[in-house]
C-alpha cells in the first residue's frame, strides 16, 4: 500500500509534509528554511491543530529517520516476497565461525553458485543497501538475500562454510 | 566635537533602554514594537527626556530601518512563492482588503478627514503585522496547524499589495492628485511584474553575481544594493520601501538565506530606531483625545480581521476551531501600519493621524497576541465543541429515517 504524503508550502517559513496513518492519526514534519525541523502530532478531536510540536536538531532528525527508515526498507523487502510467487526474501545471519568474516562479498560467489542475490546487509542497526562485490563482511552481519528456496538454502550453506569452500 | 559626544551619550542610553524594555517585554510574551513606540513617546518633543543632538541621526536611522524591514520581508519570500500564492489565495486577499481597508477609510471620513488621510488610514487598518504574527504562531507551536498556511498566504498577499499601495500613497501624499497617484501605481505595477518575471526566470543569475563565501563582502554588497535601489526608487517617486522589497524578492537561494542571517541584527537595530522615531514624532499631549476613536477603530477592525480569517480558513476546509484560530491570529497590526503612518506624518497631511495610528497599533499589537492565545484555553475549546455538537446531530437525522 502506498502512503500519501501531502506537501504544503509555508511562505516565509518553509514547507510542511504530513500523512494520515492507517490508525487515523495525522503526523507531519515542518521543515524550516533555516534547516530546523519540527515533528508535529495532530489532535484527534481537532485535526487542524497540532497537539505537540517537537523541534529536532539535524542529528536527531537523521537518527529518527534511520530508525524509521530501516524498518521501512525491510517492510518493502517483505512486500516483494508476496508480489513475486516463488521468490523469497530471507535474513541470514553470518555465523560467528563463517569463513567469510573479514573477506569480501565477491569471494562468496553466491549469485553464480546459487542464483540468489544479496540485496542488503544489516550491520549495527544500519542498512547497507546493494553491497558491491568489494564489500567486506564483519562478524555479526546479517545478510538480506532474495532468491528461490533452494538458492537461499545455498546461500545459508555457503556463508556457514558448509560447502567446503 | 561637543555635539558628537552628546550624540553618543544619547544614542547609547536610548539603545540600552530599548534593550532593557525588550527584555521585560519578552518576559510577558509581548512584542517589543509597542514598547519601542512608548519609549519614543517618552523621549523627545513634549516627552519626559528631550533629545537634542541625536534627532537627526535617529531620523536617518529610521529611514534605513524601513528599508531593512522591507528588504528582509522580500528575502523571506521567493518570487515563485508569491506568484503561486496569488493564484490560490486571491479571493481571501481581496476579501481581506475589502473587510479591513474600507472600515479605516470610512472611519477617516467620519472624523471629517480628507480623502488623502482616508487612503492612509485604510492602509493602516488593512495590513496585519507579518513579523508579530509569525512570532506568535511559532511561540504557540502552531506552525504545523492546518490553518497556518491560510494565515501566511493572507499575509503574503498583503505584503505584495503593499508594493502597489505604497507608491500610490507616496505619490498622493506628494500632492500630485489622484491622476498622478494612478500614474505612480501604473509604474509600480510594471516594475513589480518585471521584477517578478526576472526573478523567476533569472533569479539564479542575479544571485550568482553575489558571492556567499565572504560574509563581509556579502553584507556590504547586499546592503549597498538595497540602499541604492531604494534611493533610486524614492527618486522615481515609487517609494524607497518598495525598492527595498523588490531587491529582497529578486535575491534567492543561498544568497537570500545568508543575507537574511547577516542582515537580521542590523534590521533589529534600525527597526527599533524606526519605531522610536515614530514615537518621537508623536506629541504625547495629542494622544488622550484620540484614544477613544482609536479603541473603537481597533475593536471594529479586529472583528473584521477575525471574519477574514474565518472566511479564508473555511475556504480550504478547516473546521470551526481552526477558523477561529486563524481569525484571532490575524488581528495584530504593526510595522506596516507604522510605515504607512510615517509617510503621512512626513507629508503633514492630518495632524491627528500620527497619534491615532500610534494608539491604534499599540492597542492591536498588545491585545492581538493575547487574544490569539485565547483559542488554546480549555473553556474556549469546550465552548466551540458545544457549538459544533449542537449542529452535528442535525445532519444524520434524514439519513436515519
Amino acid at each position: 500500500m502506498r502512503v500519501r504524503v501531502e506537501q504544503t508550502p509555508l511562505p516565509g517559513i518553509g514547507v510542511r509534509h504530513d500523512l494520515i496513518t492507517a490508525s487515523g492519526r495525522t503526523v507531519g514534519v515542518v521543515s524550516h528554511r533555516n534547516g530546523r525541523r519540527d515533528l508535529v502530532l495532530y489532535d484527534v478531536d481537532d485535526p487542524d491543530a497540532c497537539l505537540a510540536s517537537i523541534p529536532l536538531t539535524d542529528d536527531e532528525a537523521e537518527a529518527l529517520a534511520d530508525v524509521l527508515g530501516a524498518s521501512l526498507m525491510l517492510g518493502q523487502l517483505a512486500g516483494l516476497r508476496q508480489q513475486a510467487a516463488g521468490l523469497l526474501t530471507e535474513q541470514i545471519a553470518l555465523p560467528a565461525g563463517s569463513p567469510f568474516v573479514g573477506r569480501r562479498l565477491g569471494d562468496t560467489r553466491t549469485r553464480t553458485r546459487t542464483g540468489a542475490s544479496i540485496v542488503a546487509v544489516l550491520r549495527d542497526r544500519e542498512v547497507i543497501a546493494s553491497p558491491g562485490p568489494s564489500f567486506g563482511f564483519e562478524a555479526n552481519d546479517v545478510v538480506v538475500a532474495v532468491g528461490t528456496r533452494e538458492g537461499l538454502d545455498g546461500v545459508t550453506a555457503i556463508l556457514a562454510g558448509d560447502t567446503g569452500d | 566635537m561637543h555635539s558628537t559626544t552628546v550624540l553618543l551619550i544619547e544614542v547609547g542610553a536610548l539603545l540600552f533602554a530599548l534593550g532593557m524594555l525588550g527584555r521585560i517585554g519578552r518576559r510577558f510574551g509581548l512584542s517589543p514594537i509597542p514598547l519601542y513606540l512608548l519609549a519614543g513617546l517618552a523621549f523627545g518633543q513634549g516627552g519626559v527626556v528631550p533629545l537634542s543632538a541625536s534627532e537627526e541621526f535617529i531620523e536617518v536611522g529610521a529611514e534605513i530601518g524601513v528599508i531593512l524591514l522591507l528588504v528582509m520581508l522580500g528575502l523571506e519570500y521567493s518570487a515563485s512563492e508569491l506568484v503561486g500564492n496569488l493564484r490560490s489565495a486571491a479571493p481571501a486577499g481581496v476579501l481581506d482588503a475589502l473587510f479591513n481597508a474600507l472600515p479605516g477609510a470610512g472611519f477617516a471620513f467620519l472624523l471629517g478627514w480628507g480623502w488623502e488621510a482616508a487612503l492612509v488610514l485604510a492602509g493602516i487598518t488593512w495590513v496585519s503585522s507579518s513579523g508579530v504574527i509569525a512570532k506568535v504562531l511559532a511561540d504557540l507551536g502552531r506552525l504545523g496547524n492546518r490553518e497556518t498556511p491560510v494565515i501566511l498566504s493572507v499575509l503574503v498577499i498583503e505584503d505584495l499589495a503593499m508594493a502597489f499601495y505604497l507608491p500610490l500613497v507616496t505619490a498622493v501624499l506628494a500632492g500630485v492628485g489622484l491622476v498622478g497617484g494612478l500614474k505612480a501605481l501604473a509604474v509600480a505595477v510594471l516594475t513589480v511584474v518585471a521584477v517578478l518575471v526576472v526573478a523567476i526566470r533569472y533569479g539564479h543569475a542575479i544571485s550568482s553575481f553575489i558571492s556567499v563565501k565572504d560574509p563581509e563582502a556579502l553584507l556590504l554588497s547586499v546592503l549597498g544594493l538595497t540602499l541604492f535601489v531604494a534611493g533610486v526608487a524614492a527618486e522615481l517617486k515609487v517609494s524607497a520601501a518598495v525598492g527595498a522589497f523588490l531587491v529582497g524578492i529578486a535575491l534567492s537561494g543561498p544568497v537570500a538565506h545568508h543575507a537574511t542571517q547577516i542582515l537580521s541584527p542590523l534590521r533589529d537595530l534600525f527597526a527599533a530606531v524606526f519605531f522610536v522615531f515614530f514615537g518621537l514624532s508623536t506629541i504625547p499631549a495629542a494622544m488622550p483625545p484620540v484614544l477613544l476613536p482609536a479603541l473603537g477603530l481597533a475593536l471594529l477592525t479586529m472583528l473584521t480581521k477575525v471574519l477574514t480569517g474565518v472566511f479564508a480558513a473555511r475556504r480550504v476546509g478547516v473546521a470551526l476551531p481552526g477558523q477561529v484560530r486563524a481569525g484571532l491570529a490575524l488581528m495584530p497590526r504593526g510595522e506596516f501600519s507604522i510605515v504607512i503612518a510615517g509617510l503621512a506624518v512626513a507629508s503633514g497631511v492630518e495632524p491627528e493621524l500620527a497619534p491615532l495610528a500610534t494608539a491604534y497599533v499599540l492597542i492591536t499589537v498588545v491585545s492581538g497576541p493575547m487574544l490569539a492565545r485565547m483559542s488554546d484555553y480549555a473553556w474556549f475549546k469546550t465552548m466551540i465543541r458545544k457549538r459544533t455538537a449542537v449542529r452535528r446531530p442535525v445532519e444524520p437525522v434524514p439519513a436515519a429515517e
